[in-house]
């Protein structure tokens, strides 16, 4: 019994020292001087740009990732590709990776000094300290996230039933579409959800390759710093709220995925 | 003949899955591809389906070449070891796949498919998942799904394995009634010869990827090709150089003039047959067959001297 206890007190509290209480002080610190403090902070028009950078970068790699997420996934468990192996152990490199290493590696590429760089600047086209830089940063240090929610369950579910479809007559394309997609939906769904939260809270890659010039270049995480920096600390945990506010919104989508993901296929039986 | 396969080779690195088999199945029969596992049965019946491309060697499907022809164009219905149903689909969807992927009516695809749930016993549980279903279920539906778009060439990998005992006697007797009625060619796996001899009217013997002997039963039975036929099809007792099934082993009291002395070592009573494990005078062990009413004559015991006469041995 004293053992249960300790788990389940101890874990609290750790939960409670680590997460929720610097989580709780930054609410109350945002919204000590009313919410039309709160308000104002998060109206300026930098901070509105730098949320609108955030969400325009999320919803271009979250759907990148999770389409070439998928194709990674049915690459590595489908394909007796030689070399697979390796694959799969290159997709984990950004979570291995600090983001702060991403982001001076796409500047060794990128920059004046670069590979690509002389050439692209020749071609008029601008990847640091602008939206495709943030956006390919970004991309990178998300990438894992669908492919490793989704590889163990297509290893799990096998062939069969891909094969059974294909003595039925169902073409490649249908299979995939009628069988495989509804089979992975749920770790799709869930990758989707981790994938969005990691564009939402990238900081590192993206602070190197995006200048972080207010208004411009900012993105919502380096607002928060460059606030907190000048000493606009009401800014600075408003815009935190902001960000925890999505966090929260996709947490909510983690949790209301889950739980039917448990359940499923565990009926009757 | 509806299948026939042409000197197919297999290999999966190192391991030959099939060397050089050739096998022929009669339009209408039902067949089975028996052997022990590592035999190449299952890797015979995937190459006809199309699911495994051979290395080397023809396949003919109804007199058409189908070596190179994608699965789903082979005209095959193909029941899985597992029934591989679709689970995020009805018993209903499951079964109306095959017909939807072919762009078949509406009213067609549901008179056919409820159709196929009254055959095969599965009317009135068309809304249920596959997780909800019972194992013998379960395989009902995959075969129900396998013969909606009325396949040439019904091919069963295993179709009892997962079951459990009873269930899977009834699902025999029900299997045969409906090959009488459907008439599709098929060919099923096995690696029970009890199952092969009772339902096949054409068994294909494999061992290590090679065909042993194609024969009916009867004759597999009574005339088996070699020794590996003749121990795998049906229990057998090797004596000196010689091979004996356990029924044509006769015990005595009286010794004459071709008997062997024998100590009975065990008896077990199973049901209506009697086995008695037997050690002859020179330490060989071997077991015979009789029906309870024979045994309850002879009033065995264990420990009695009895004397042991063989019939049709065979020696290969």
């Amino acid at each position: 019994m004293t053992a249960r206890r300790i788990t389940r007190y101890g874990s609290l509290a750790y939960l409670a020292l680590i997460l929720i209480a610097p989580v709780s002080l930054i609410f109350y610190r945002a919204f000590e001087s009313g919410f039309g403090a709160f308000w104002s902070a998060v109206s300026n028009p930098d901070a509105v740009h730098a949320l609108r950078l955030t969400l325009e970068v999320t919803v271009v790699a979250v759907p990148l990732n999770t389409l070439f997420g998928i194709l990674c996934s049915l690459a590595i468990v489908r394909h007796r590709i030689p070399g697979m192996g390796l694959v799969n152990a290159v997709v984990d490199l950004p979570m291995a990776l600090s983001p702060v290493v991403v982001g001076l590696a796409l500047y060794l590429l990128y920059g004046t000094q670069g590979w690509f760089g002389p050439w692209l600047t020749a071609h008029g086209h601008r990847i640091l300290f602008a939206y495709p830089g943030i956006l390919l940063a970004t991309t990178f240090v998300s990438l894992p996230f669908v492919v490793r929610e989704v590889v163990p369950v297509l290893r799990e579910i096998g062939t069969e039933q891909e094969e059974a479809a294909a003595t039925l007559g169902s073409p490649a394309l249908v299979t995939f579409r009628r069988i495989t997609l509804p089979a992975i939906r749920y770790a799709v769904a869930y990758g989707v959800v981790l994938t969005t939260a990691r564009c939402l809270g990238e900081f590192g890659a993206v602070a190197i390759v995006s200048g972080g010039i207010q208004g411009r270049t900012q993105t919502l995480t380096q607002y928060v710093q460059a606030s907190y920096e000048n000493f606009q600390q009401t800014n600075a945990y408003a815009a935190s709220v902001l960000l925890a506010g999505l966090a929260v919104v996709t947490l909510v989508a983690m949790t209301v995925i889950r739980p039917r993901e448990d359940t499923r296929g565990n009926r009757g039986a | 003949m509806a299948i026939e396969a042409r000197n197919v080779t297999k290999r999966f690195g190192e391991f030959v899955a099939l060397d050089d088999v050739s096998v022929d199945v009669a339009s209408g029969s039902l067949t089975a591809l028996l052997g022990p596992s590592g035999s190449g049965k299952s890797t015979l019946l995937r190459v006809i389906a199309g699911l495994e491309v051979a290395d080397s060697g023809d396949v003919f499907i109804s007199g058409r070449e189908a070596t190179a022809l994608a699965p789903q164009k082979r005209g095959v219905g193909f029941v899985f070891q597992h029934y591989a149903p679709f689970k995020h689909m009805t018993v209903w969807e499951n079964v109306a796949f095959g017909l939807k992927i072919r762009r078949r009516p509406r009213a067609e695809i549901r008179a056919r498919v409820d159709e196929l749930l009254e055959l095969v016993q599965l009317g009135g549980l068309d809304r249920r998942y596959p997780a909800q279903l019972s194992g013998g279920q379960r395989q009902r539906m995959a075969l129900a799904r396998a013969l909606a778009p009325e396949p040439e060439v019904l091919l069963l990998d295993e179709p009892f394995g997962a079951l459990d005992a009873r269930v899977r006697v009834e699902l025999r007797s029900w299997l045969l009634r409906l090959h009488d009625e459907m008439h599709v060619t098929t060919i099923f796996v096995t690696h029970d010869q009890e199952e092969a001899l009772e339902l096949a009217d054409s068994i294909v013997v494999m061992n290590r990827g090679r065909v042993e002997q194609t024969a009916p039963p009867r004759q597999l039975y009574d005339e088996p090709a070699n020794e590996f036929v003749m121990s795998f099809v049906g229990p057998v007792n090797k004596v000196d150089d010689a091979w004996v099934r356990p029924h044509d082993v006769e015990l005595r009291h009286e010794p004459n003039g071709s008997t062997r002395e024998a100590q009975i070592e065990r008896i077990v009573r199973l049901g209506f047959e009697t086995r008695v494990e037997l050690v002859r005078d020179d330490g060989e062990r071997l077991s015979a067959q009789l029906s309870r009413d024979e045994a309850d004559e002879l009033e065995l015991a264990r420990g009695d001297i009895v004397y042991v006469r063989t019939r049709r041995e065979r020696t290969f």
